[in-house]
């Protein structure tokens, strides 16, 4: 997003702009003073009722489940419940039945419950995601925001 | 093209009196920016947004991280 922002300044007729395309991510992860207001945290919107199964299970039989929770995703846990892989809506519309393990997309991205809402739903904008993965620190799941939930918190304030 | 900056180099230019602009929405701005930052966020960076800038002092800009 920086990038197109210095670009539209220099089309206005700036001449001395520069680009942090790093951005408060890495001022933040650099220790750095960050200011604002005390906002929610990731951990707040996490849904822990997101579908999940297993490595072993097979496709057609997750995707059953699935179809009657109202979500479009399943997390592929372990027996302590760490996250090893996503089904997305692709592999969940295959048609042959092969088993989770061979349809999944492994190691999503994931973050921690203490994370800044605001900052969750830059990142998932950025991609054009419309959930996250939040876990704790040793992998497990604690539950998956969804954008559109996100996006109404922040709209409603502190 | 803008020049792409590290954090070492925004301390510097801010040290000189470089303006800094976040980008974002508003409602992220909120919860946290930069020391000194103003807002504006991208959709609304016009030329009627951008006269409360100096365009004689450098400017920088940022978002959240490489999106």
């Amino acid at each position: 997003m920086s990038p197109r922002a210095a670009s539209r300044l220099e089309a206005l007729g700036f001449d001395q702009v520069y680009d942090y395309a790093a951005g408060k991510a890495d001022w933040g992860a650099a220790g750095l003073t960050l200011e604002g207001r005390p906002g929610p945290r990731a951990g707040e919107l996490a849904r822990a009722d997101t579908p999940t199964c297993l490595l072993g299970e097979r496709l057609q039989a997750v995707r059953s489940g699935v179809g009657t929770s109202g979500w479009d995703t399943c997390l592929v846990v372990d027996p302590d419940r760490v996250v090893l892989g996503r089904l997305g809506r692709r592999a969940l519309a295959r048609e042959d039945d092969v088993t989770v393990e061979a349809a999944m997309t492994a190691g999503p991205r994931t973050f921690r419950p203490d994370v800044r809402l605001g900052a969750l739903v830059g990142w998932m904008r950025g991609r054009s995601l419309t959930s996250a993965v939040v876990t704790t620190s040793d992998g497990r799941l604690v539950g998956v925001v969804r954008l559109d939930e996100a996006e109404a918190r922040l709209a409603a304030g502190p | 093209m803008a020049m792409e900056i590290g954090r070492d180099e925004v301390r510097r230019l801010l040290a000189e009196g470089a303006q800094l602009i976040e980008v974002l929405p508003a409602e992220e701005f909120a919860e946290e920016h930069l020391p000194g930052a103003v807002n504006i966020p991208l959709k609304e960076l016009d030329r009627e947004r951008t006269r409360e800038l100096d365009r004689s002092r450098a400017v920088i800009v940022y978002c959240h991280d490489y999106q």
